[in-house]
C-alpha cells in the first residue's frame, strides 16, 4: 500500500465516524437540547446565586417542583393526544380551595378530603373530555372557556368561605406530612411526582391504553381508521388531565393552607412553557413523561432562580420570555432539521482496499472467462413469481423459493407449472435449509430465525441474539438474517448482513464498506443465539463443508469467501479459501461431486473500486448527491462459479448479457439440474448438468438417505 | 328564511344578539335608550378594534397573545415620554415603531424560524411586558400627562353625538374589511390561512405575508391603546398579565372565525363584539356581580361553539392534524 493509503486506512480505522449517525438515530437524542438547556440554567443560577444549589434551597424548590410537575404531567398527557388543557390553574385553584374547605370548614378526614378534592378535579376535567372527545369542539377554546368558568366559580367561593378557611385549623399529622414532610430526605410532594411520572412513562410506553394515546396524538385520522376508540381516548386524557392538577392542588392546600384569588393565575402559560421546553410538541405525538420532568425541572429552576438573583418583576418576565424563545427556537429548528443531518452523516464510508480482480476475458486462460452458458436455461414460474432470492428442493422434487411478498411458493413436480404457497410467513424470505426432520428453516429479513414444518405449522426460532458491549447501535434484533446451514449436530449458523441498515438500503451499507456484518449461532438445543464472527463484510452465504466441523462463508462486499471451524482441532479459526473474485459473492451450495457453488450477484467495476480507496470521496457523495445518483454495485450480470475447498475454481457458468439472470443470487443442485434464483428476477432457472450424478438431492447430502 | 344548513355561527350570534336586545329592550328600562345604545357600543369599542386585529391574524391561521401587551407597553412608553419631554408627535411615533418593530419580530419568529404562533406570541408577549416594565417605564400604571391633553378627544371626545372611539371602531372595521377584500395582501392573508402549503405552491410569498400580519396587529393594537389611555386618561400595563386577551379571542371566536384560518371577516367580529356588549350592558343594569357575568359570559360562548360544533361538524377524515 502507498503512504497515502495507509493513513486513509488508519484515519478510517481509529476515528469512529460511525458512532455520530448513530447516536443521532437514537431516540433519546430527542432530549438532548432539552437536558442542555437544563445544564445551562442549572449552572448558571448555581454560578449566580451563592447556595442556591444547597441542600435547603432545593428542598424548597422541590416542595413547589412537585406541585408544578403534576400540572406539567397534566398538560403534557393531553398534548401527547393531541390538544391541550388550558383550564389546569383553574382546577389547581378550585381544587385548592375544595380542599381547604374539606379540611378546614367541614373537618372531614384527610382521605375524605382527599378523594372529594379528586373527584372535583375530574369532573372539571370530564366536561372538558365530554366537550372536546365526543362533541369534538375545539380544545383550545374549551378549555379556554372552562379556565374562566371555573376561575370564576372560585372567585365566588372565595367571597364566601375565604374567611371561614382562614379561621379554621386542622389537627392531622397526615395533613402536616403532606404538606410538609419528607420521605427519605425528599419532600413528599416531589417524591409523589417522581412516582406519578414513572407511573406516566410506564403507561405510555408499555401498555395499550398508552400506544392508543401517542397514536391517537400521532395520527388521529389512522388512529381512527385502525380502530381505536379515539373519542374515548381524548375523553380520558382531559379526566386524568383534571385529576393531576386536583392533586397537584391539594398538595398546595397541604403545604400552604391558605386560598387566595391569585391561586393558579397564569399557570397554563408556565405549565404550557414547561411541557414544550421538555420537548413536547404542540399538536401531540411527540412527548414523553421525561420530557415533561425535564421542562418542568428547567422551568421552576428559571422562575426560581430569577426570584433568588432579585430581579424585578420586569426583568424576571423579560429573562423567562426571552429564554422560552431561544429554547423552543432552538428545539424546532433541531426537530426539523435532525432528519436532515442524520442522512447526511449516518453512511459512514470506511477505507478497503480490494485485491486486483481476476481477468473474465472472453476466450482468455482466465478461469472465469466469460462464455453464454445460462443462455439456455428454462424457466419456471416467468412472471409469476415475485424475487425466489433462494430456491430449494425437497426430497419429492418440489421447489420452494421465497417472494417479496412474504411467501414461500411451493412449485410441483414434475413439470412446475403448478404453483401454491406453502405459507405465508411475512417478511422477507431469504435463505432456506432442509432440516433432519424436514423442517424448512428460513432466514426472514426484518424477522429473524423461522421454522416452517412439513404440516406448515410456522414457529419463530430466533429474532435476537447477545447485544455487543458499548455498540451504539441495538445490535440485539436481527434486522437482515441472510442465509444459513445447518450443522450435523443441528447448530444453525446464519449470517445477518449488516447490523447498520435495513433490508432495503443493502446497497449503501456496499457503498460504506465498514463491515457491519455478522454470523451467529442459534442451538436448537439450548434455545440459545450467540454471535461468532463480528465486522464481517456483507457475509451472505453459508454451506456446511462434508467434514462437519466447519462452514464456507461468503463475504459480499469483499469479494472473498472464507472457511469458519466450530469444531475439530481448529475450530474458532477463519481461513481465506478465495481471496479475490471478479464479482460479489451471494449463496454458496453443495454440489454433487463434493466441490461447492457460488452465485456471483454482480460484477465488480474499476471505478466501484477504486471509490472503495476513497472514503472521503464516497462522504461527500452521500451528503451531497441525491441517493439515486450513488455509486452502486453493477449487479446487471449474474455468474455461477464451482469451487473446491481448496479455492480452485472447477466451472463457470455466465450469462452476459443478463437477459435470464441479469443478478443471481441463489443456485440449487438437485437430480442432475441447477435450479437458479434471483432476489430482483421473476422467474426461477432450470439448467441440464450433464456430468453431475442424476440421483444427488441436497437433503440425502446432508441427513442421508431415508 | 335560512334553511338548517345556512344557520352558520354567525348567524346564530347574531340572532342571540337581537334576541336579548329584544328582552332587554322589554325587561330592563332605560336599555332601548339612544344614550345607553351608544355606551354600549362605545364600553366594547376597544374589545372591538382588538378584535379586528386578532381577526386578522387568526384568519391568516395564527393567533396573537401578545397583542395586549403590546397596546399597553406601547402606550405606557409613549405617555412616560410625553411627561418626560419629549413632543407628543415624536412620542406618538416612537411608540407606533415599538408596535411595528413587536410585530414584525414576533412575525419573523413565527414564519421564519418557525416557532408555534401560540406559542411564540405567549413568550413575546412575556418578553414584551418585561422589557417594558424594565427599559421603559417604572411605574406599572402611567398617567396621561397634561402635554397629551391635545389627543384626549381620541377617548373622550364625540363628533355629532357618537363618541369617537366608536367612530374609530367603526373606522378599523372598515379598514380592516377594505383590506380583507380589496388588497391583494388581504387576499393573500386568507388564502394562507386557507392552506398554507397551497400558497406557498402558488407562488404568494408566505413569511413576508405572515410577518405584515403580525405588524398590522401591532398597529391595530397601538389605536386600541390611543384610545383605551385618552378615555380613561392612564394606562396600567398590568392589563398585559390579566385575561384580557381570552376576552379578545372570545369575541373573534364568538363570531365565527375558525381557529385553523381563512374563514370569517370582519362582520364576524362585529357581531362578537355586539353580543358581548348587549350582555354585559344588560347585565350591568341588571347588577349581576362581575364573576357571574363572566361566567354567563363562557357560557354563551360554550353555547355557541357547541352549537357550531353540531351544526358545521368536523370530519374525522379531513381534520387537520395538530388543529387545536
Amino acid at each position: 500500500m502507498s503512504i497515502a493509503d495507509t493513513i486513509a486506512y488508519w484515519r478510517y480505522r481509529l476515528v469512529p465516524d460511525h458512532i455520530v449517525g448513530e447516536i443521532l438515530a437514537k431516540r433519546w437524542i430527542d432530549n438532548a437540547i432539552p437536558f442542555t438547556i437544563l445544564i445551562v440554567v442549572l449552572v448558571g443560577f448555581g454560578v449566580a446565586v451563592p447556595d442556591f444549589l444547597s441542600i435547603g434551597s432545593m428542598t424548597a424548590l422541590t416542595r413547589q417542583l412537585g406541585e408544578f410537575g403534576l400540572v406539567v404531567i397534566a398538560m403534557t398527557i393531553v398534548m401527547l393526544a393531541g390538544g391541550i388543557d388550558l383550564s389546569v390553574g383553574s382546577v389547581l385553584a378550585l381544587a385548592n380551595i375544595t380542599a381547604l374547605a374539606m379540611m378546614n370548614i367541614f373537618g372531614l378526614p384527610v382521605g375524605a378530603a382527599f378523594v372529594i378534592t379528586l373527584a372535583v378535579g375530574a369532573a372539571v376535567g370530564l366536561v372538558n373530555g365530554l366537550l372536546i372527545g365526543y362533541l369534538r369542539l375545539r380544545a383550545f377554546l374549551t378549555t379556554l372557556v372552562t379556565l374562566i368558568i371555573v376561575r370564576s366559580i372560585v372567585d365566588m367561593l372565595l367571597l364566601k368561605y375565604a374567611v371561614q378557611i382562614s379561621a379554621g385549623f386542622v389537627d392531622s399529622d397526615l395533613w402536616e406530612f403532606i404538606g410538609d414532610g419528607k420521605i427519605a430526605q425528599v419532600p413528599f410532594s416531589f417524591a409523589l411526582f417522581i412516582g406519578i411520572a414513572i407511573v406516566v412513562h410506564l403507561v405510555l410506553s408499555r401498555t395499550r391504553p398508552g400506544w392508543h394515546l401517542m397514536a391517537v396524538g400521532g395520527s388521529r385520522r389512522s388512529a381512527h381508521n385502525v380502530g381505536i376508540h379515539v373519542r374515548r381516548t381524548v375523553c380520558l386524557t382531559y379526566v386524568v388531565s383534571g385529576t393531576l392538577a386536583a392533586l397537584a392542588g391539594f398538595l398546595f392546600a397541604a403545604r400552604l393552607g391558605g386560598a387566595g384569588s391569585d391561586t393558579g393565575i397564569g399557570l397554563e402559560i408556565t405549565v404550557l412553557t414547561a411541557a414544550v421546553l421538555g420537548g413536547n410538541s404542540l399538536g401531540g405525538g411527540r412527548g414523553s413523561a421525561a420530557k415533561a420532568a425535564l421542562g418542568a425541572i428547567t422551568v421552576m429552576i428559571i422562575i426560581n432562580g430569577l426570584v433568588r438573583v432579585g430581579a424585578g418583576s420586569g426583568a424576571n418576565s423579560l429573562i423567562l420570555g426571552l429564554i422560552l424563545l431561544a429554547a423552543v427556537a432552538i428545539d424546532v429548528r433541531w426537530l426539523k432539521n435532525r432528519h436532515k443531518v442524520l442522512a447526511k452523516v449516518y453512511v459512514s464510508p470506511a477505507f478497503r482496499r480490494l485485491p486486483d480482480p481476476p481477468s473474465t476475458e472472453r476466450g482468455s486462460a482466465s478461469p472465469y472467462a466469460l462464455n453464454d452458458r445460462l443462455h439456455d436455461v428454462s424457466v419456471i414460474g416467468l412472471g409469476e413469481i415475485d424475487g425466489p432470492e433462494d430456491v430449494i428442493l425437497d426430497e419429492n422434487d418440489h421447489i420452494y423459493a421465497g417472494t417479496r411478498t412474504g411467501d414461500i411458493v411451493r412449485f410441483f413436480a414434475p413439470d412446475y407449472s403448478q404453483q401454491e404457497v406453502f405459507a405465508h410467513v411475512g417478511g422477507r424470505p431469504l435463505g432456506m435449509a432442509f432440516a433432519r426432520d424436514g423442517a424448512l428453516i428460513c432466514c426472514i429479513g426484518g424477522m429473524g430465525l423461522y421454522r416452517i414444518a412439513p404440516d406448515r405449522q410456522i414457529s419463530k426460532l430466533t429474532d435476537e441474539t447477545n447485544r455487543t458491549p458499548f455498540s451504539v447501535v441495538d445490535d440485539a434484533r436481527l434486522r437482515l438474517a441472510d442465509d444459513l446451514d445447518i450443522a450435523p449436530d443441528g447448530r444453525i449458523f446464519f449470517s445477518e448482513a449488516t447490523i447498520r441498515y435495513e433490508m432495503h438500503e443493502w446497497p449503501v451499507d456496499g457503498l460504506e464498506s465498514r463491515g457491519n456484518g455478522r454470523i451467529i449461532c442459534y442451538d436448537p438445543g439450548m434455545d440459545t443465539t450467540r454471535t461468532i464472527l463480528r465486522n464481517l463484510n456483507f457475509p451472505n452465504g453459508i454451506c456446511m463443508t462434508h467434514d462437519g466441523e466447519s462452514f464456507l462463508f461468503a463475504e459480499t462486499w469483499s469479494c472473498s469467501v472464507s472457511r469458519y471451524y466450530f469444531g475439530g482441532p481448529k475450530a474458532g479459526t477463519v481461513e481465506t479459501v478465495i481471496p479475490a473474485l471478479p464479482g460479489y459473492p451471494d449463496n454458496i451450495n453443495r454440489a454433487s461431486d463434493g466441490t461447492y457453488w457460488l452465485a456471483l450477484v454482480g460484477i465488480r467495476t474499476p471505478s466501484l473500486d477504486l471509490a472503495l480507496r476513497m472514503p472521503g470521496f464516497r462522504r461527500r457523495m452521500a451528503r451531497r448527491v441525491a441517493p439515486d445518483e450513488w455509486l452502486f454495485p453493477n449487479i446487471n450480470t449474474g455468474c455461477i462459479v464451482r469451487f473446491d475447498e481448496r479455492g480452485r475454481i472447477l466451472d463457470v457458468l455466465w450469462d452476459f448479457g443478463g437477459n435470464n439472470h441479469p443478478m443471481i443470487t441463489s443456485m440449487r443442485e438437485h437430480r442432475g439440474h441447477l435450479y437458479i434464483g434471483g432476489i430482483l428476477n421473476n422467474r426461477i432457472g432450470r439448467l441440464p448438468l450433464p456430468d453431475a450424478d442424476p440421483h444427488w438431492t441436497g437433503p440425502q447430502s446432508y441427513w442421508g438417505g431415508k | 328564511m335560512f334553511g338548517v344548513a345556512n344557520l352558520t355561527q354567525e348567524r346564530i350570534v347574531l340572532a342571540l344578539a337581537l334576541g336579548l336586545t329584544t328582552v332587554f329592550s322589554i325587561a330592563l328600562p332605560g336599555f332601548l335608550t339612544a344614550e345607553n345604545l351608544l355606551s354600549l357600543v362605545r364600553s366594547v369599542s376597544v374589545l372591538g378594534i382588538l378584535g379586528i386585529a386578532m381577526a386578522l391574524v387568526v384568519i391568516g391561521r395564527g393567533i396573537d397573545l401578545s397583542l395586549v401587551a403590546v397596546m399597553a407597553v406601547s402606550l405606557a412608553w409613549t405617555l412616560h415620554m410625553v411627561a418626560t419631554g419629549v413632543p407628543l408627535a415624536v412620542a406618538l411615533a416612537l411608540g407606533l415603531a415599538f408596535c411595528l418593530l413587536a410585530g414584525i419580530i414576533t412575525g419573523f419568529l413565527i414564519a421564519y424560524v418557525e416557532i408555534p404562533a401560540i406559542f411564540a406570541t405567549l413568550a413575546m408577549g412575556t418578553f414584551i411586558y418585561g422589557f417594558g416594565r424594565y427599559f421603559l417605564i417604572t411605574l406599572d400604571v402611567v398617567y396621561l400627562p397634561d402635554a397629551a391633553r391635545s389627543i384626549v378627544w381620541i377617548g373622550s371626545g364625540s363628533f355629532l353625538g357618537i363618541p369617537v372611539p366608536v367612530l374609530v371602531f367603526g373606522g378599523v372595521c372598515l379598514l380592516g374589511a377594505l383590506f380583507l377584500r380589496y388588497v391583494k395582501a388581504g387576499r393573500y392573508v386568507r388564502a394562507i390561512g386557507d392552506n398554507l402549503l397551497a400558497a406557498r405552491i402558488t407562488g404568494i410569498p408566505v413569511r413576508p405575508i405572515i410577518v405584515m400580519q403580525y405588524a398590522l396587529s401591532g398597529l391595530i393594537g397601538f389605536v386600541a391603546g390611543l384610545v383605551t389611555a385618552t378615555s380613561v386618561a392612564s394606562m396600567n400595563i398590568r392589563v398585559a398579565n390579566s385575561t384580557f386577551v381570552y376576552d379578545v379571542i372570545l369575541v373573534v371566536v364568538l363570531g365565527g372565525i375558525g381557529l385553523s384560518g381563512g374563514k370569517g371577516g370582519v362582520r364576524n367580529v362585529i357581531v362578537g363584539t355586539l353580543l358581548i356588549g348587549v350582555l354585559i350592558n344588560g347585565m350591568t343594569i341588571m347588577d349581576v356581580q362581575y364573576t357571574v357575568q363572566n361566567v354567563i359570559k363562557s357560557l354563551i360562548l360554550l353555547a355557541a361553539i357547541v352549537a357550531d360544533t353540531i351544526i358545521n361538524p368536523r370530519d374525522e377524515q379531513t381534520a387537520q392534524q395538530g388543529d387545536i
